[in-house]
Formats: structure tokens, sequence, C-alpha cells
């Protein structure tokens, strides 16, 4: 097979290479973070990082752990480098992403190095397509400086109880209000939209409130716009950890299932808005 | 007000909220004493449904002591607070509404599974009652039948189609859909169906007549009668004066009043008499004179609360000023027609109400303080659309 000894003859030349029997294992938490064209890759022994962000206010990363891959070869000890991850994902979905059971892409990712293109040899069905995407210069990603010893509340919910509350949100509401506190209402999602305001709160006793650790009262406003793309990522998680520092930052992070039961991450930071006037 | 209604009548509420929101824009709350009314009317006062819901609907129902107190909201607010069906029926286990009227706010609360509370506060607007003249016991024939029976009718009518064709004959009912009478004959296709009385639970034919509505808003009442599995009656008389469709039960009524449309040869004789009586009338359209259509719903102000009353002035004699209303942009030159005044490509939809629909823009109470606001449907689709 001419594609096999192709991959072969170059394979010494790559610095990266990951292969996956099932894109779809790639493309689902890839599209959980795809709100922005950009995004920056970041590999390292460990895995795969991928990192998108917006207005300098919202930073999504998904992680894609090397044991995921059947394979991931990395020659060096870390590979930076832009695509624009839209156009990764059509390819990725070239052969349409079915969801039929027992069809699936494969795929083989390389990449040579800076100033060269990432290639994907994609295969389904005896059908094999080659993508060659450009990579750009990468950018430093932002450190929002976000640590687990400034944490203020933290609480793991399962995903499920926050999804209807978030498909049911109110989009007229510029910003989505978030209330954490010791006392009531411990968990609470506020929106304020044309037609008047709504709440959603969450008992800490509640069997979907999974961890409630809060220690002090903290309402914090952010863009709705911002946390919009994150509801994709909601969508495919099964657990979600939602934390607030001192600063009133928030980080979202979703535990994603993908389809052969192994476990990814895809996390969201997020800035607060201006500070909270009392109502 | 405060009341309280759980498990499925949180749904049966939802599914009423739902398809209140296929004839308006708005919703029309009123707690009284003996029930909460929930209403809605279209934009061109064709329409017009009303939902009480008793006091034993509710687990737990407390009327506000102002008995004058009368809201309306944009339905599509209150409609996202019960989006989901699904969801609602799955999750729900309480719904709580409370109006605070210092505050102008109805709050509605859900409690949900796993002690979710979702609180919505909406505001809302103080308007008069809204209320249609009708008077469904006086109609000469009524036809009730289970739900399913008429679902399984209307099934057959393409989902674009506007308007449906009802009439009765000795033991038979037909179901057409209208055709436009400037639609292209070639194009045209015709449905027809025709169940047997034997189908219904209660046919009482006094006149063979033939009506036609628009079949929007009786698919909008079958999906509340469907899921609520309660017998959906139809009051009816001469063409031109409003159907009534009616579901009930021992907690809950719902009357959904449409306008129908007016039969040639009964216009013919109205607009005559009407003509001598108003010469001095700009010269109306005689276009597409064949297919004249009032759709015609008295509105009145009850600020008594008086349930149905019978309208003061006959029907017939506002809808001659109805007209006039809608008349000055028509240029055309005939006047033998005078029924034919109405915008040309449309439906002349109208209806005479009082000083309840705040719709009808900010209309000082003289003016407005017997049935003399009227409005065209024209205009009134400006406004809201």
């Amino acid at each position: 097979m001419p594609l096999s000894t192709q991959s072969q003859s170059e394979s010494d030349e790559y610095i990266l290479v990951a292969s996956l029997d099932n894109a779809r294992n790639l493309s689902n938490i890839l599209k959980a973070i795809s709100f922005k064209d950009h995004a920056i890759f970041n590999a390292t022994q460990n895995g795969l990082k991928v990192t998108v962000e917006d207005s300098k206010c919202l930073q999504a990363n998904a992680f894609i752990q090397a044991d995921i891959f059947q394979e991931f070869t990395i020659r060096q000890d870390v590979i930076g480098f832009q695509v624009n991850l839209t156009v990764l994902l059509d390819c990725l979905t070239i052969f349409g992403g079915s969801t039929v059971p027992g069809v699936s892409t494969a795929l083989r990712m390389c990449y040579i190095g800076y100033g060269y293109p990432l290639t994907l040899f994609l295969e389904e069905a005896g059908v094999v397509t080659v993508c060659k995407i450009n990579t750009q210069e990468p950018e430093e990603p932002l450190d929002f400086d976000f640590c687990s010893t400034n944490v203020t509340n933290k609480v793991i919910l399962q995903s499920d109880s926050l999804k209807e509350a978030f498909s049911e949100l109110d989009m007229t509401s510029e910003v989505l209000q978030l209330t954490m506190s010791p006392s009531h209402p411990y968990f609470r999602l506020s929106t304020f939209g044309n037609s008047g305001n709504a709440h959603y709160d969450y008992p800490k006793d509640s069997d979907m409130m999974e961890l409630f650790q809060c220690t002090k009262t903290q309402k914090n406003r952010y863009k709705m716009s911002l946390l919009k793309p994150s509801t994709k990522a909601l969508g495919l998680s099964c657990k979600v950890s939602v934390r607030t520092d001192s600063r009133g930052f928030l980080s979202l992070q979703y535990l994603v299932r993908n389809d052969d039961g192994q476990i990814c991450f895809v996390e969201y930071y997020c800035c607060p808005d201006e500070e909270v006037d009392e109502e | 007000m405060d009341c309280v209604s759980t498990g499925g009548n949180v749904k049966v509420l939802a599914k009423a909220i739902h398809s209140l929101s296929r004839i308006g824009e708005e919703l029309y709350l009123e707690p009284m004493e003996d029930g909460l009314t929930l209403r809605a009317v279209n934009s061109s006062r064709s329409a017009f449904a009303c939902f009480m819901l008793s006091p034993l609907f509710f687990q737990r129902y407390q009327a506000p002591p102002d008995q004058a107190f009368h809201c309306k909201m944009p339905i599509k607010s209150v409609q996202a607070v019960f989006r989901s069906l699904s969801s609602l029926e799955r999750s729900v286990e309480k719904c709580r509404i409370q109006m605070n009227s210092e505050k102008s706010r109805l709050t509605i609360t859900l409690h949900c599974k796993h002690g979710l509370l979702k609180t919505h506060n909406l505001s809302f607007q103080d308007c008069e009652s809204l209320q249609a003249v009708f008077d469904k016991e006086s109609r000469g024939n009524v036809l009730q039948a289970q739900p399913r029976l008429w679902v399984d009718t209307v099934l057959h009518f393409p989902p674009s189609l506007e308007e449906v064709c009802v009439s009765v004959s000795g033991e038979r009912v037909w179901l057409k859909n209208h055709v436009e009478d400037d639609a292209d004959p070639s194009r045209a296709m015709m449905t027809e169906l025709c169940l047997s009385s034997e189908e219904f639970d209660h046919f009482a034919i006094s006149s063979q007549n033939s009506i036609t509505f628009c079949l929007k808003e009786l698919r909008g009442l079958l999906t509340f009668a469907e899921s609520s599995g309660l017998p959906v009656s139809m009051y009816f008389d001469d063409p031109g004066s409003p159907v009534v469709l009616s579901v009930s039960d021992s907690v809950l009524e719902a009357n959904f009043v449409l306008a129908t449309l007016s039969e040639d040869s009964h216009q013919h004789s109205h607009s005559n008499s009407k003509a001598e009586r108003c010469k001095a009338q700009p010269p109306p359209d005689d276009f597409m004179s064949d297919d004249m259509d009032s759709y015609l719903i008295a509105m009145e102000t009850s600020e008594l609360a008086v349930p149905s009353y019978e309208p003061a002035p006959h029907p017939c004699s506002t809808n001659h000023r109805a007209r006039l209303s809608s008349t000055r942009q028509e240029e055309e030159e005939e006047e033998e027609e005078e029924l034919l005044d109405r915008p040309p490509s449309k439906k002349f939809c109208s209806l005479f109400f009082g000083s309840v629909l705040p719709a009808s823009t900010q209309l000082t109470s003289q003016t407005t303080r017997s049935q003399e606001v009227l409005a065209s449907d024209s205009e009134d689709e400006g406004e809201k659309e």
C-alpha cells in the first residue's frame, strides 16, 4: 500500500506522529472548544493540549492524553504550532463524521516541524484522504494565573443538571451571574433579560451535587457571549467542576468520556464582567 | 395572587400557554375569585382564546384581594419558562405562580427533581380585561368529538393550509380546504372528507350551514385537547358569525372564538342595506368582489368581570364601521360593492373591541367607552409585527 510505504519512509522526518483508530475521539473534543478559528497546539510527552482564546477574556483548553492515541511519537520535548481549527475539523470529518457503529475514520496526524504543514492521513473503508493544513507561528496563550490555592469556591455537578439550565438560559441577558455561597442560595445561576430575570438554584445536598466546597459568598457576572461556547463542552461531558478564585475568575472543567470510554478534559477560563452592583 | 399546581397539572398549564402562543403575542392574565384566566387575541382580532382554570385545578389558589386586577405580558417570556414539555414532565414537581402588583412582577417558580429551583421573575403591564363577546350556548349547531377524531381529520390537510371549511347537512359533516376564489384553478388542490354523525359524541344540527375559519388556531387547541384527552366541542351558526371551539372538564375550560368567513349571499344582503345607509363613504374597492371575508369578533371591556354578556349593538352595525376604517387606502371607483373595502391581497380581518386592547394604542377613555374602536388588520399587523 503506497500510503504505508510513504509514511514509513518519511516517518523519521516527523517530529510528531499521532494515530487514532477513530478520528471522532479527536474531532468531538475539538468541537467542544471550536468558537474561534485559531487554535494553538502544544504537544508534549503527556499528550496534546489545544488552546482557543477569545477577546483576551476567555480561554478554552482541550487535553488529549498520549494514551488516547494508538500511537503517539514525539521527538522534541515541546512542539508548538497554530492551525485553523475550523479547517482541521472539516478535514477530520471529511468522510462525513458518520456515527454509525463500526464505521470510523482512522487518522494519522504528522508534523515535520516549524514551517511545515500539519499532514493528516484519513482512511475510511479503504479510501484514503491526505490533508495538509498550513501551520502558523504559535502565539503565546494567555496565562490566567488560576491556581488551586486561590480557589474560594468549588462545586462538582453532574452535567445533566446544568445542561438543562444552560439550554433554557435567557439569551437576551447580557450576563450570566454566578452566585456561590456556603449559605443560601448555595449555587445560583441568574440571568437578567428583556422579559425579566431568572434564577436557577441548586441546593448543596442535591443528588446532582457531587462536591460542594464554598468558603465565601461570591457573586460574579460573566458575559453570556463568552460562556455560550462552553455549552458545547457541557453537552459532551458527564461531570463539571465549577471553581472561582479570589479575583472572581471562573474555571469550568469538563470531564468528557469518548466513544471508547476513555476520559479527556476540557477546561474553560473566563474573566468576570465589571464589578457587581447590588440589585 | 398566589397559586400552586402540581404534577400533571403543570403540564396542562404549559400546554395551555403553548396553545395560546399560537393565537397572539401577548398573554392576558386575570386572577379572579373563581379561577385564573389566561387569554390571548391575535393581531387582526379574528381569533380569541381563553383558558379558565378553576381554583380546584390548583393545589392552592389565592386570588388577589383587588378583584379588578388584570395584566398582560409577552407570551414568549412565559413560554420560555415552560419551554421544554418533556423536561417539564420529567423533572418538574411543583409550579408556583405569584403575582406582586407593587413590583409589577409575576414570579413563576418551578420546583424540580434533585432540589433544583427555577425562579422566573417576569415583568408585566397593567391592562384592562380582555373578553370576547360570544355565547356558545345559543349556537344552533354543536359537534362534540374526542380529540383523536379531530386530530386525525385535521391531519389530512397540508400544514400550509390556512382555512378549512366545515359543512353540516343531515347526518354528515364535511371538511374541506378553503380555496381562494382567485387561486389558479389548475394548481389548486381540494381535500375533502366526510364524517358521519356516529363518529361524534354529540351531534346537534339545527341549520345546515357551512363555515370557513382558520385552521392554525384549531390546531393550537387540538394539541392542548389531545394531551389532556378532553373532547372538543364546536359551536357554530351562520357563516360570518364566530365559531366557538371548546374544551372543558371539571377544573378547566378553554374557549377559542374564531371568526368565520361570510358567505357571499349573506354578504350581499347585508351590504346592500348598508350601502344605502352610508352613501358618503369613500368609494370602496370591488377588487375580488366575490370573495368577501370579513372576520369579526366582538370584543368588550368587562371591567365588571361579567363572564359573557350580549353585545349591545349587533355585530352587523359595527361591522360596517370596521370596514370603513380600512377603506381609506382603497382608491378604486365602483360603488355598488360596499363590502369589498379591504386591502387587496390579504383577507379583511377586523373586529371591534373596547378599550380592552391596549394594542389599539393609547386611546383615551372617552373614545373607547363603547365599542367604537375599530381596527383593520392592515394597521394592526403593521403595528405588531
